[in-house]
């Protein structure tokens, strides 16, 4: 027990506690039934003094931010808890318990960056959420006002078309993969190229897509289908990289019982196997859909930017919420703020949109999905 | 405010989904209102049609006003202008894929070879005019004057502290303290980096031996993107010094610098009088008014570092209504009226009278065919 | 999988035309993957050639290709490789926290939350990374060079303004946390329950039952993730563009002011105001980008490969 500054009331309590656990192997004079366990109080009362302690140390030593207040808790609660576990219960226990308290660590070590970006999107982009944000588009606008209207729905429909390109693509490439290829050297070549392409950077992705619609349609052609190609190359290989990891989960005790009732192959497939892992693969489309819906410089060569909204993605501009928000970012007029306000509400709005896709996808997952143990 | 937030945060989750079932169009688009009803620079009748451009991302500001303007008074007209950078507007211009393009830089011998001949003669002049500021951070000094050697000196990172003798001669009664001196400059390619450099380079050619580029050509010091990179870093950190366009320095310490016998800072008056100063580029096309900017200029009143930005057209096109289209467009935003909308809202210096002029001639000279 | 091979259809000789046109189908998906991709590449190496046959002298730079790319690929590997030694551990104790730790509503939820993540756009995170991480990292580059400063990673000058390829690497490692951890979490959940159970009903500590049971089945699901995740790191533009101050050549110093910068950075960077030989010059950087990932994927193949004898469905 590492001491602290916390007096009275706490420490008797604590030393009453561990008093009998130090010489845990006399009471009932020979071999204990039960193996000993820390009270159920002391970890808690632990935590709560090595929070005290960091706290304490924050205040006098080091600075007093949050990742170095969690990263001290953290370590003084991880010493004193293995130390008088090991004592108390034994090596083997006092590893578990050192493991929950790294393993948790990691979690809000995590969740803290992930917080405080919300945060900052939150606080920056309530600003501008009202109506006007939602109803207008930047046509005639200069300085305050406009709206992100034409952007909302560029982002939408692009995102739509990507997804509706990508999705099944990804996922019958997928299961070609892991039900059909069979190391087949198809299979192998496919393996090794779709990984290859995860690492096509977003922007040459922009200039292919333009340079293959420029073929048949001249210079100068600009549309949201263009961009749903040039976002379709970016998002098919996480579609299948997430479907197949999925797939390969999948018991084959489910196909070899579904194959002995004499059920087609296709069948197996769509009924068992994609159905078993639905809940991973709709993850994943989640995923890669986040991870398509915030590009800017493949949309600004393929879809470039108007004020106006466009709603027919196979001819002309559109506006998009990445491209909307990062111009207004980057290249502001004077006086800044309205152009920054607007930035930021169109950041937020961006997220709304994927956590709404998510919540969708997952309500859709779980009526699919078979019941599991879990 | 306070009472309506729950409220608040209920509308745009079910406006964002009843706007997608709906897709009516947004409110401010078919009544044609929110627009400034003050524009009529294309004398009465107004044109219609869609033309698009694209370049320079120095002048997505001023486009944006330009466009707002015309498209109140020509409701059926649409100007698109992606600001996809100088290099990819010249491109997309000489490919015939944008009706008019946007360029920090005239386009280089090379490439007016590659105008196409539909094009007819190529116009070029400078439209937008920005100056650059020599921003600073620096706690307590809120006046620094600076000479073009000395600043090449600082960019170079030859001149370590704050308190250097080179930058007390030049200001004299100011308590310069000890602070490191840290130069920031832009890690992309840009139009600004280009002018700065063509500034220290023929000013300081001792010191600066490096031909101006649009990229940095020498390492040391700090770097980072864009205006707004370097106006952040430059906030942050005390010593920081750095060269930003001056619309979005005005936070910042804006250093004073000599001109012939005199100090001057980047007002915009100062920053279009080094137009007039300068040559046009000789040899090239009649309605090419690309200019060599005088940055060794002497005349008091004049600033010089200064950005100038191109709109790249053409005399000939397709059709009449796009010829009109582009015409009545590019009148717009040299016409007093674009210029000074164009200078309230993006922070630029409106250009002179005979720069207008010559732009004008050039404009007049666009037909169809 | 080798179980399936032989034809399934023993019973019924009759040809099944759903089966024909769903293998067709799943085939003709890969084919069309593999067309893409083999026109990007054709598209990369057409805009490249220009710069690979290019005098030296007139190629960015200078001094030729390999002197203007180089180091950008050092920098590229630098901070993903950064990024993802921060990220790994991480994201598996995330994701054994939301499988075997958390309470199971609580987990739903946090699962929801850390897939959020993987939604905040990279500028986002660029701006984050600007205005929050570098300047709460400047105290932590000052300490490490001062205790730890015979290493080559951490040189005498920490930067004051904190834009590093430190801070670039863990700003690149939370944004790679979302996907890592989901993958894993999805391969964690489906560890077989028996084999869970078995190993708890011979007495093991949960922590035991993991080390057994969960972390063996799931590897090969780990390194995928992390693979996904690299690729993520390596490609990523805008938050590398956004927070690196760029210096040319090779910087092993990641706390300096000085920092090799990544290839799709720079691309992004430089992008906008190129032309000519320029564009053909950062399309070529583009495909050494494409061959680094190439090489990392054929690294982790054979890992994965290797150890394969204890994953997955069988």
């Amino acid at each position: 027990m590492p001491d602290t500054d916390l007096d009275a009331p706490d420490q008797p309590s604590l030393t009453t506690v561990h008093e009998p656990t130090t010489s845990t192997s006399s009471p009932l004079g020979g071999m204990p039934l039960l193996r000993p366990t820390l009270p159920r109080l002391a970890p808690p009362l632990m935590l709560l003094a090595a929070f005290a302690v960091a706290v304490v140390l924050g205040l006098t030593v080091s600075s007093l931010n949050p990742v170095a207040l969690l990263a001290e808790t953290a370590v003084l609660y991880g010493a004193a808890i293995y130390t008088t576990s090991a004592v108390v219960e034994g090596r083997r226990n006092a590893v578990d318990r050192l493991v929950t308290v790294v393993v948790t660590t990691f979690f809000l070590l995590a969740l803290l960056p992930l917080v405080s970006v919300l945060l900052e999107v939150v606080r920056d982009g309530y600003k501008r959420f009202d109506v006007t944000f939602f109803t207008y588009s930047m046509r005639g606008v200069v300085g305050e006002g406009g709206g992100a209207y034409a952007a909302i729905m560029g982002t939408l429909i692009i995102t739509a078309l990507t997804t509706v390109v990508s999705v099944p693509i990804g996922i019958l490439t997928a299961v070609y993969l892991v039900e059909y290829s069979k190391g087949s050297r198809l299979g192998k070549v496919l393996t090794f190229f779709v990984d290859v392409m995860t690492g096509i950077p977003s922007i040459v992705a922009g200039l292919f897509a333009v340079a293959l619609f420029v073929l048949f349609l001249g210079p100068g052609a600009r549309a949201g289908v263009i961009g749903a190609v040039a976002l379709s190359v970016l998002m098919i290989p996480v579609v299948v990289r997430s479907t197949e990891e999925m797939l390969r989960l999948v018991p084959n005790e489910l196909r070899e019982a579904s194959y002995a009732l004499g059920v087609s192959r296709w069948r197996t497939i769509t009924k068992v196997v994609l159905r078993t892992s639905v809940a991973g693969i709709v993850t994943g489309v989640t995923l890669a859909v986040a991870r398509i819906i915030g590009e800017t410089a493949p949309l600004l060569v393929t879809v470039g930017t108007t004020t106006s909204s466009n709603t027919n993605p196979f001819s002309g501009r559109m506006a998009t919420l990445p491209v909307f928000s990062y111009y207004e970012y980057a290249q502001p007029g004077i006086p800044r703020g309205p152009y920054l306000d607007r930035a930021w509400a169109a950041a937020l709005t961006l997220i709304i949109i994927v956590m709404a896709l998510n919540l969708i996808a997952r309500l859709v997952s779980r009526f699919f999905a078979p019941k599991t143990g879990r | 405010m306070k009472r309506t937030t729950s409220a608040r945060a209920a509308v745009p989750v079910a406006l964002a989904i009843s706007l997608t079932l709906a897709a009516c169009g947004a409110a401010n688009e078919d009544s044609g209102s929110g627009s400034s009803s003050s524009g009529s620079a294309s004398g009465g009748t107004t044109v219609s049609g869609t033309i698009a451009g694209a370049g320079a991302s120095t002048q997505t500001v001023a486009q944006q006003t330009w466009k707002a303007g015309f498209e109140g008074s020509n409701p059926d007209a649409t100007v698109n202008y992606d600001p996809i950078g100088s290099g990819g507007g010249r491109e997309q211009f000489l490919a015939g894929a944008t009706q008019f393009g946007g360029s920090d830089a005239y386009l280089k011998d090379e490439e007016l070879a590659k105008v196409p001949s539909t094009c007819g003669e190529v116009i070029e002049y400078p439209v937008y005019v920005s100056p650059i500021a020599i921003a600073y951070n620096l706690k307590g000094v809120d006046n620094l004057k600076l000479d073009a050697t000395t600043l090449a000196k600082i960019m170079k990172g030859e001149i370590k502290k704050w308190n250097d003798p080179a930058i007390k001669a030049l200001n004299e009664g100011v308590d310069l303290p000890a602070t490191t001196v840290v130069p920031v400059h832009r890690n992309d390619e840009s139009g600004t980096t280009q002018n700065f450099t063509d500034y220290l380079h023929a000013v300081a050619p001792d010191v600066w031996t490096d031909k101006a580029s649009g990229e940095w050509p020498i390492s040391g010091g700090e770097s980072a993107k864009g205006t707004q990179g370097v106006v952040q870093a430059i906030t942050a950190g005390d010593g920081y010094i750095g060269y930003a366009d001056a619309s979005q320095t005005a936070e910042l310490g804006n250093a004073q610098i000599k001109v012939g016998t005199s100090f001057q800072g980047p007002s915009a008056e100062a920053a279009a009088k080094i137009i007039d100063e300068s040559e046009r580029v000789s040899g090239r096309g009649k309605y090419d008014f690309a200019i060599d900017i005088k940055r060794d200029v002497a005349s008091e009143g004049v600033y010089p570092i200064v950005l100038a930005s191109y709109t790249l057209a053409c005399t000939k096109y397709a059709d009449q209504k796009t010829a009109d289209l582009v015409k009545a467009y590019l009148t717009y935003t040299v016409s007093p009226e674009g210029q000074q909308a164009a200078a309230k809202a993006a922070g630029s210096a409106p250009i002179s009278d005979s720069a207008t002029k010559n732009a004008q001639t050039a404009i007049a000279a666009i037909s169809a065919g | 999988m080798s179980t399936t091979s032989d034809k399934p259809g023993v019973v019924h000789d009759a040809p099944r035309y759903g089966d024909r046109i769903f293998a067709g189908a799943a085939t003709g998906a890969g084919v069309l993957i593999l067309l893409v991709l083999a026109g990007v590449a054709g598209f990369l190496l057409w805009q490249a050639l220009p710069a690979l046959t290019a005098s030296p002298a007139d190629v960015r730079g200078g001094e030729g290709l390999a002197h203007y790319i180089f180091p950008l690929a050092f920098g590229t590997i630098l901070t993903a490789l950064i990024a993802l030694v921060i990220a790994t551990p991480l994201s598996v104790g995330i994701a054994l926290f939301i499988t075997h730790y958390a309470p199971r509503r609580i987990a739903i939820a946090l699962g929801y939350v850390v897939d959020l993540l993987a939604a905040v756009p990279s500028i986002i995170y660029g701006l984050w990374g600007v205005y929050v991480v570098a300047p709460a990292s400047v105290p932590v580059a000052t300490w490490l060079s001062t205790w730890l400063g015979f290493l080559p990673f951490f040189g005498p000058d920490p930067s004051a303004s904190g834009r590093t390829t430190l801070v670039v690497g863990v700003v690149l490692a939370i944004m790679i946390l979302p996907v890592m951890t989901a993958v894993n979490r999805e391969v964690f959940l489906q560890t077989p329950r028996l084999h869970e159970e078995a190993s708890l009903a011979l007495g093991a500590t949960r922590w035991e039952m993991i080390r057994q049971a969960v972390l063996p089945f799931g590897r090969s699901g780990v390194i995928s993730g992390a693979m996904l995740g690299l690729g993520r790191a390596l490609g990523e533009t805008m938050a590398v563009a956004i927070i690196l101050s760029v210096a040319a050549g090779v910087h092993w110093d990641i706390i300096g002011t000085a920092n090799s910068g990544t290839i799709a950075a720079d691309i992004a960077l430089q992008f906008p105001e190129s032309s000519g030989l320029d564009v053909n010059t950062l399309v070529a950087s583009g495909l050494v980008l494409f061959f680094i990932t190439l090489l990392v994927n054929m690294a982790a193949r054979w890992v994965i490969a290797r150890r394969s004898d204890f994953s997955g469905a069988n």
